[in-house]
C-alpha cells in the first residue's frame, strides 16, 4: 500500500507544477499591458511603475517564474491589487465556507441518490425506475445557474420558507446546497443504477439467493458493495463539477466563498487573486482525484498491486 | 429488436425531435414574431406574458420570445463551431498520440493531464478573465478545454486500432503513416467522436450560458441566454419570467442533446449503455 501511495504522489508533482505554470502564464496572456488593464485608464505613470515593481512585472520572465514557484511552494501567493490583503489569507478566510457548501451539497447528493439509484435498479423496468431515471436526467440538464434562482422564485420568494441568500444559518445553506448537489446527485443516481443492475445479473448474487439470502439482503450486501469503484469514480471525478459549480452557486446565492471571490476579483482585474483563486481549486481537484486513487486501492486490493 | 436497441431509438427520436425543432425555430425565428429582439416598449417594461408577448417582455421592454430564438442561434453556433474545432483538433492529436507514441504521445498526454487537473469550466473562465468578455474569447476558452476530451476518446481507440490485423497489414504493406491514420485507423473512431461530440454540444451549450451568466461570455445588448438569466436575477421577485423562458429553453436543448447523445451510445455500446 505504501509503494502504491508514494507512486500515486510522485504522479502528482508534474502535474502540479504544469498547474502552477499554467496559472503562471495567466498574466502574461492579458492582451496588452496587464498593469494598464488592471489600474484602468486613469492610472498615473507613478503608479503603473510602483503596480509593475509590486508583481516583479520589470524582472525577467525565467526570474518571475522561479519567484511565483517559490512563493507557492511557501504558500505565499502575493497581494491583492484592490484591497492589499495577502491572497493565501483572502482565500484561507472564504475556503471555510465553500468546502461547508461543498460537504452539504455532496452528502445531500449521496443521501438522495445512492438510494434512487439501488430502487432504480432493483425496480428496473417499472414505473419507479422511469420516474428515478427521469429525474436523473432532468437533474442533468437542468443546468444550476437556471435551478438556483428558480428554487429562489419557489422557495424564498413564493412561499417565504428560506432567505434567498447570504449565510450564517442551516436555512442560507439549504438552496445553495440542493442547487450545487442536484447535478452531482443525477450523475450519482444514474451510476448507481448502472452498477447495481450490471452487478445484480452477475451469479455470485443468484448464488446468494440460491443459498435463501433475500433479494434486498442480495441488491445490499452484495450487489451494491461490489458496485462501490465505478461510484467512487464518479464521485471522485464529480468533485471538479462541484468546484466549479460552487463559483457559479455561490455568486447567485451571495455564499461567501472562494467561487463568489474569484469572480469579485475577476470583475476588479485583480489579477493575483484571480491566479490564487484558480491554483487553489486546481490544486484541491487535483488531490481529491488523489484521494479518489487512493480509495481505490482501498476498495480493491488488486488496483494497488497493479 | 433488443429492449435496449429499442430505448437507445426512442432516446434518438425523441432528442432529435426536441433539437429538430429549437434548430427550425431558431432558423426562422425572425419570421415567428413580430418583434426585433433589440426593439425596446419601455412603457412595458417587466409585463408579463400577453397574447402579444407569449414570453412576456424584460426590464428594458424587449419582447423576451424574440431574445430566446435569437439566443438559440448563438447557443447553436457556439456549440457547432466549439465541437468542430475541439473534435477535430482533438481527433489529431488524439490519433497522433495514440498511433507514434514514444515522445509525441509523452508529450500530448501531460498536455493532456494538465488541462484535465482544471475542473470542468475553471479553465474556460480563467482564460475569459484574462482575455476580457466576448463572445470570440468564450469560444477560444471553451475550444481550450473541450479538445481534451476527444484527443483523450481517440487515443484510446487508437492504441486499440493499430493492433488490428487490417491495420498491421496496410503497414507491411508499405501505407504511409498519415494514410494508415486518415484511412484505417481514425474512422475506427468516429462512431464514439459522434457520441462524445453529440453531448459535447450540450457542453458547449451550457459552457458558453454560464460563462455569460457570470458576466464573462456574450456581452449585452447581444441576447444569450445565459445573459438573459443574468438580467433576470434582480428580478426574481417582479418578474420571474425572465428567469423561467430563457431556463426553459437551455434545459430543453441541452435534455434534447443528452438524448440524442444516450441514444446514439445505447444503439452503438449496448454494453456501456444507460451509464
Amino acid at each position: 500500500m505504501l509503494h502504491f501511495l508514494l507512486r500515486r504522489l510522485l504522479l502528482t508533482i508534474p502535474v502540479l507544477l504544469g498547474v502552477a505554470t499554467l496559472v503562471f502564464s495567466l498574466l502574461h496572456l492579458v492582451p496588452g499591458d496587464p498593469v494598464e488593464a488592471m489600474l484602468g485608464e486613469s492610472a498615473s505613470p507613478q503608479e503603473i511603475a510602483r503596480v509593475r515593481t509590486q508583481l516583479g512585472l520589470d524582472r525577467p520572465l525565467y526570474a518571475q517564474y522561479w519567484t511565483f514557484l517559490e512563493g507557492v511552494g511557501r504558500g505565499d501567493l502575493g497581494v491583492s491589487l484592490r484591497t492589499n490583503e495577502p491572497v493565501a489569507q483572502a482565500i484561507a478566510t472564504r475556503m471555510p465556507a465553500t468546502i461547508e457548501l461543498a460537504i452539504a451539497a455532496m452528502c445531500l447528493a449521496i443521501v438522495v441518490a445512492i438510494p434512487l439509484g439501488i430502487v432504480a435498479a432493483a425496480g428496473a423496468g417499472t414505473i419507479v425506475d422511469y420516474a428515478a431515471t427521469t429525474l436523473a436526467l432532468a437533474g442533468i440538464s437542468i443546468p444550476n445557474f437556471w435551478l438556483g434562482p428558480l428554487l429562489a422564485i419557489v422557495f424564498a420568494i413564493t412561499l417565504g420558507w428560506l432567505p434567498v441568500s447570504g449565510s450564517g444559518t442551516l436555512a442560507h445553506l439549504v438552496l445553495p446546497a440542493i442547487t450545487l448537489g442536484a447535478p452531482l446527485g443525477a450523475v450519482l443516481a444514474r451510476m448507481t443504477r448502472a452498477s447495481v443492475l450490471e452487478e445484480l445479473r452477475e451469479l455470485y448474487v443468484l448464488a446468494a439467493r440460491a443459498r435463501g439470502v433475500s433479494r434486498a439482503g442480495a441488491i445490499l450486501h452484495h450487489a451494491f458493495r461490489n458496485s462501490l469503484i465505478p461510484i467512487v469514480t464518479v464521485l471522485g471525478l464529480q468533485t471538479g463539477a462541484v468546484l466549479t459549480g460552487a463559483v457559479i452557486t455561490e455568486t447567485i446565492f451571495a455564499w461567501p466563498g472562494v467561487g463568489r471571490l474569484l469572480i469579485q476579483s475577476i470583475n476588479f482585474r485583480d489579477y493575483p487573486l484571480v491566479q490564487g483563486c484558480i491554483l487553489l481549486i486546481a490544486v484541491t481537484y487535483v488531490a481529491m482525484n488523489l484521494l479518489t486513487d487512493l480509495a481505490y486501492g482501498m476498495l480493491d486490493p488488486r488496483i494497488r498491486y497493479e | 429488436m433488443s429492449s435496449r436497441r429499442w430505448q437507445g431509438r426512442a432516446l434518438l427520436v425523441t432528442g432529435a425531435i426536441i433539437v429538430g425543432a429549437t434548430a427550425v425555430a431558431a432558423v426562422i425565428g425572425p419570421w415567428l414574431t413580430p418583434f426585433d429582439p433589440a426593439s425596446q416598449e419601455l412603457p412595458l417594461r417587466l409585463a408579463g406574458p400577453t397574447a402579444s408577448h407569449p414570453f412576456g417582455l424584460d426590464e428594458l421592454g424587449r419582447d423576451i420570445l424574440a431574445r430566446v430564438l435569437a439566443g438559440a442561434r448563438i447557443s447553436f453556433a457556439v456549440g457547432l463551431a466549439v465541437v468542430s474545432v475541439s473534435a477535430s483538433v482533438g481527433t489529431v492529436l488524439g490519433a497522433t498520440a495514440g498511433y507514434f507514441g514514444g515522445m509525441t504521445d509523452d508529450l500530448i498526454s501531460r498536455v493532456i493531464v494538465i488541462l484535465l487537473a482544471f475542473p470542468g469550466l475553471l479553465l474556460a473562465i480563467a482564460l475569459v478573465a484574462v482575455l476580457g468578455p466576448s463572445l470570440a474569447n468564450v469560444l477560444l476558452a471553451l475550444t481550450v478545454i473541450g479538445w481534451v476530451g476527444y484527443a483523450r476518446l481517440v487515443r484510446g481507440q487508437v492504441l486499440r486500432a493499430r493492433e488490428f490485423e487490417y491495420v498491421q497489414a496496410a503497414r507491411a504493406l508499405g501505407a504511409s503513416a498519415p494514410r494508415i491514420l486518415w484511412r484505417h485507423v481514425i474512422p475506427s473512431a468516429i462512431p464514439a467522436v459522434v457520441v462524445q461530440a453529440t453531448l459535447g454540444m450540450a457542453g458547449a451549450i451550457i459552457g458558453e450560458a454560464a460563462l455569460s451568466f457570470l458576466g464573462l461570455g456574450v456581452q449585452p445588448p447581444t441576447p444569450s441566454w445565459g445573459t438573459m438569466l443574468n438580467g433576470g436575477r434582480a428580478h426574481l421577485l417582479d418578474a420571474p419570467h425572465l428567469t423561467i423562458f430563457p431556463g426553459v429553453a437551455i434545459a430543453l436543448l441541452v435534455l434534447g442533446f443528452n438524448f440524442v447523445g444516450d441514444g446514439l451510445r445505447d444503439l452503438a455500446d449496448p454494453k456501456q449503455a444507460r451509464r
